[in-house]
């Protein structure tokens, strides 16, 4: 039968390939904020397995909350997103670091 | 037996697709592949019975975020090529860091688990019980507060999302209804007294 093993396995593994996303996609922004969202969502499975098998609904309720900060996360990700590119015509992360002292 | 087969079917299908996300060279087939990782994760959060969470995933993540992303991927011509350029340096040291936190987290996992029920398996709950109706008693009671944050922090966003992206063009003719509401008869009106015309 399925375990609470089997589902962390699957989150763990969903988490470290977030990580290497985010090391090999560095300079493309969009792919960075991608990234970032597969990550919470390995977040999620922890809490959602986490709530099932030790029988408890407060996990599914910091899930939901996640799902709400997630999204506000990204349409100000991809606001910003489409104001720098009006501006420098590009998204590459390298040209963000005009503000360096 | 059914519901491993199950399991391993979609997780399958999820891993396959977050490797489609990080290894992608179109951003658009990109999202696609993110799109195909959430619809495969609400599946197996339905294997775990919470399915309220899964269709708010499918409504709100698939049907909202993802098709605000590909609006951004889609309008912007992001070049590829340049934004490709560091990607064989950058895999090693990506692939190391990968490896050694996926080391570190299956070591929590399999070796440091003690108190945690790893190989026992829930029962199955009755075909009268409502996740969403448990999910919506424990969160307008006990989380109302945190519940009213979130409305607020949603509130934000629209509003920082807004002022982030809305574009004041200097020379671009428009009303001022301000302006318009507040003139006043001496500013547009002015009496002249001159002599009748005599023919």
């Amino acid at each position: 039968m399925v375990t609470l093993a089997h589902y962390l396995t699957l989150s763990s593994i969903l988490f470290a390939i977030s990580i290497v996303g985010i090391f090999i996609n560095r300079k493309n922004m969009i792919l960075l904020v991608m990234c970032i969202e597969l990550m919470l969502l390995a977040v999620n499975f922890n809490f959602i397995a986490f709530s099932r098998f030790l029988d408890d609904t407060a996990g599914q309720v910091f899930v939901f909350f996640i799902l709400t900060v997630a999204a506000a996360e990204t349409a100000i990700g991809l606001a910003i997103l489409i104001v720098l590119f009006r501006t420098r015509r590009s998204i590459n992360v390298r040209n963000m670091s005009s503000m360096k002292g | 037996m059914a519901e491993l087969i199950v399991f391993y079917a979609f997780a399958a299908a999820l891993i396959g697709a977050a490797l489609g996300v990080v290894c992608m060279r179109n951003p658009v087939l990109a999202v696609m592949f993110l799109v195909t990782c959430f619809v495969t994760s609400a599946a197996i959060w339905l294997l775990l019975e919470a399915e309220f969470l899964a269709m708010t995933l499918v409504l709100v993540y698939v049907g909202a975020v993802m098709v605000l992303f590909l609006f951004v991927v889609m309008m912007q011509d992001i070049e590829s090529a340049t934004l490709r350029a560091g990607f064989a340096r950058n895999v090693w040291p990506g692939l190391i860091v990968g490896g050694v936190s996926i080391v570190e987290l299956l070591t929590v996992v399999w070796v440091k688990n003690e108190g945690l029920p790893m190989a026992s398996v829930p029962v199955p709950h009755p075909a009268e019980y409502s996740n969403t109706e448990e999910l919506g008693k424990i969160l307008y009671t006990e989380y109302v507060y945190a519940f009213e944050l979130a409305a607020f922090v949603l509130l934000l966003a629209i509003v920082a999302a807004i002022v982030l992206t809305m574009r004041e063009r200097p020379n671009l003719k428009r009303q001022d209804i301000s302006k318009q509401v507040s003139v006043n008869r001496d500013d547009r009106v002015r009496i002249v007294s001159m002599e009748a015309e005599k023919d």
